[in-house]
């Protein structure tokens, strides 16, 4: 027998032991693809995301899949990078054959694979908070999002100061495009709520010291400083805030929610307020809240799976799955169907970041609601009424 | 008026003291060897994070923790002068020397946020206690620390320089390697000091501001840009150059981000720089003549 022939019979002996094998499992497995920014700039954010997606899946495989069909979810890495993005995007549409796809994690790669969702007719749920993810949604037709907006974290803030008769503020950014997307909210959103920002600052996410541009918020008469930013900035502004004894409140954005940084400023941190997804104060929520047995569920199973917090990142992937998971449950593996299943039947939908309300006119489904304005006391935090 | 001026200037000061601590570990590899050792901002990661370790992570004591840090960061230098610098110090040119040194750079920070990852670290202050104010501005009791520790360093380096044999045998080195070498010394052991001074240096510098600034793996880069402004303004080499020149550009910093707006914080203080550099293209500090015998 000669060596051609020899491979062959195998090959064909393989192929005929695998598909007695695929006959004898259940059903065909449904396939879903993920582009997360496991490695790279952003890769605070894809790591957590990843991790939650291989939790999940596995679990509900586990459980005997969705149907009796098992989930199988393709995860690409986008290395946080836009071009990456698009080409793991066309390798889950083309060869995979998906049937949608949860991601990318940063808003930049977000808006790269819209054209590409739409021509490719296949639902898209970004783990990306911009605003210009799902609007103008006309134009957005097959995408979604999990993170709450920006601007409904501004809302938050700008209500809690309203009723505390806060009407100057001083703000303070971080240059990156999480600090350039809250200042335009916070300018944006002051006139609405009868704010007048006095003094408008920045830094560099690298930067050191700030005490000089709160020296200046300071001078400016501000009522209250607003700090918007993601990383160790925001703990060494809270840091500087304390030391100079400015009298004045000292709001976060909700990227303030983990416990690392309250940690990090010590002392310096009692007091701050900041808005908040439920995922930090789980175990301080009334216990008919229609979210505190999933978070409680969701933060023990991580940290039985993992080490360290799942935080915020790690449930804007969980709530994009789950979201994709009933759809497969309820409407089958169609893309059209899945997407409008998605638009009109999560309703009241509690996720980790909130209780989703989807609707053709609004394709993230969060408002203000989804935060809790949360002040840090003793070390922890503690929801305000 | 004068408080808020006092105010920008203690914050200028506390970057300050950091660029120059930086400085002067450019210049003093540069000056052995003609290099310019880009890694230098990740000894002061190192020290930082290597501090932490120790102090939080072993809850070792204060004393200890820094001696091992130091130790720590002097063999790290040893050992990149060993396996990158040597071999290559007799037959490469400087430019590639120099890209050895980003390569370095980009290795050690891969290792590190491998080993703490990406979050930032701190630990408590040198001494606790309540901010000092002086005629109304704030200053922080580790902003003082950082700053006496950067003059304690100047001190040191200069009697090391100027008081010691070694010290001189250095000096020697960085003015006429090969003259050096026909007095009797040992050239190559002497950069190899020079790598282990500066990331000792760079990681004292580390463990003074992460109780400030908070410490994360990624910080090396702006700390290398600015440091080596700092030693350029003052005219590359010079040590007293690289300390004045630190100051002025932290100083500059944050007067343009109090007065002009913090938006065009690095922009302005760049800005003024290439003017200095325009009008003196030494430095500050530095002699035409001496820059034109250099190689690099």
């Amino acid at each position: 027998m000669n060596k051609g022939l020899r491979l062959l019979l195998s090959i064909l002996t393989a192929l005929t032991v695998f598909s007695f094998i695929s006959i004898s499992q259940a059903k065909e497995p449904y396939k879903i693809g993920a582009i997360f920014s496991v490695t790279g700039a952003a890769s605070f954010l894809g790591e957590p995301e990843k991790n939650t997606v291989l939790m999940l899946v596995d679990e509900i495989n586990r459980a005997g899949g969705i149907n009796g069909h098992p989930l199988e979810v393709i995860i690409e890495d986008s290395k946080s990078d836009e071009t990456q993005a698009v080409l793991a995007a066309k390798k889950l549409l083309e060869k995979d054959n998906v049937l949608a796809i949860i991601g990318p994690s940063t808003t930049g790669e977000s808006m790269a694979l819209v054209p590409i969702m739409n021509n490719a007719k296949t639902p898209l749920i970004s783990c990306a908070a911009g605003a210009g993810i799902t609007n103008p949604v006309q134009e957005r037709y097959w995408i979604f999002k999990t993170p709450q907006y920006d601007t409904s974290a501004v809302e938050a803030i700008y209500t809690h100061m309203k009723k505390h008769g806060i009407t100057k503020v001083g703000i303070i950014t971080i240059a990156t495009g999480f600090g350039d997307a809250g200042k335009k909210a916070l300018h944006d959103l002051a006139p609405k709520f009868g704010i007048t920002i006095v003094a408008d600052e920045r830094y560099g996410p690298k930067d050191s010291d700030m005490t000089t541009q709160l020296t200046k918020i300071k001078a400016s008469g501000a009522q209250a400083v607003i700090n918007w930013s993601v990383g160790p900035g925001q703990v060494v502004v809270t840091k500087n805030w304390h030391s100079l004894k400015m009298g004045i409140p000292l709001y976060q954005s909700h990227g303030w929610g983990s416990k690392k940084n309250i940690e990090l400023a010590g002392k310096a941190a009692e007091g701050v307020i900041a808005p908040l997804g439920r995922l930090v104060v789980w175990d301080k929520l009334p216990d008919k809240h229609p979210q505190k047995a999933l978070l409680k569920k969701y933060e023990e199973d991580y940290k039985a799976h993992y080490k360290g917090e799942p935080g915020t990142f790690g449930g804007h992937a969980y709530d994009a799955l789950m979201m994709v998971v009933e759809a497969l449950k309820k409407a089958g593996p169609d893309r059209k169907k899945i997407r409008d299943y998605i638009e009109n039947n999560i309703k009241n939908w509690p996720g980790t970041g909130g209780i989703f309300n989807m609707s053709p006119k609004d394709h993230c489904g969060l408002d203000m609601s989804a935060f809790e304005m949360v002040v840090v006391k003793n070390g922890d935090w503690e929801i305000l009424k | 008026m004068f408080t808020v001026f006092l105010q920008f200037l203690f914050s200028g000061l506390t970057t300050g003291a950091v660029y120059a601590l930086v400085g002067i570990g450019f210049n003093i590899v540069y000056n052995s060897t003609s290099i310019i050792n880009l890694a230098q901002g990740e000894f002061v990661v190192i020290g930082g994070l290597m501090m932490w370790l120790f102090l939080e992570g072993l809850k070792l004591s204060f004393m200890t923790s820094i001696i091992l840090t130091l130790a720590v960061a002097g063999s790290i230098g040893l050992i990149m002068e060993r396996l990158t610098i040597r071999p290559l110090l007799k037959k490469a040119d400087l430019l590639l020397m120099i890209m050895v040194t980003i390569a370095v750079s980009i290795l050690m920070r891969g290792i590190l946020m491998f080993k703490f990852g990406k979050e930032p670290y701190s630990y408590p202050p040198f001494t606790e206690g309540e901010p000092i104010i002086v005629y109304g501005a704030v200053i922080q009791q580790q902003t003082l620390w950082v700053i006496f520790i950067t003059g304690l360093c100047i001190v040191l380096l200069y009697l090391f320089f100027n008081k010691t044999l070694l010290g001189k045998a250095m000096r020697a080195c960085s003015v006429d390697p090969r003259a050096a070498r026909l007095m009797g010394i040992n050239v190559s052991r002497i950069v190899m000091l020079s790598f282990v001074i500066s990331a000792v240096i760079g990681a004292v510098g580390g463990i003074a501001i992460t109780p400030i600034s908070l410490m994360e793996y990624d910080k090396g880069p702006m700390l290398a840009v600015k440091g080596f402004c700092a030693s350029i303004m003052g005219g590359l080499g010079r040590g007293r150059g690289a300390v004045i020149g630190g100051f002025v550009l932290g100083i500059l910093e944050s007067l343009t981000a109090g007065y002009i707006h913090s938006g065009m914080k690095d922009a302005v203080a760049l800005i003024i720089m290439l003017f200095i550099l325009f009008v003196r293209p030494a430095g500050l500090f530095g002699s035409a003549e001496v820059a034109r015998l250099r190689r690099f």
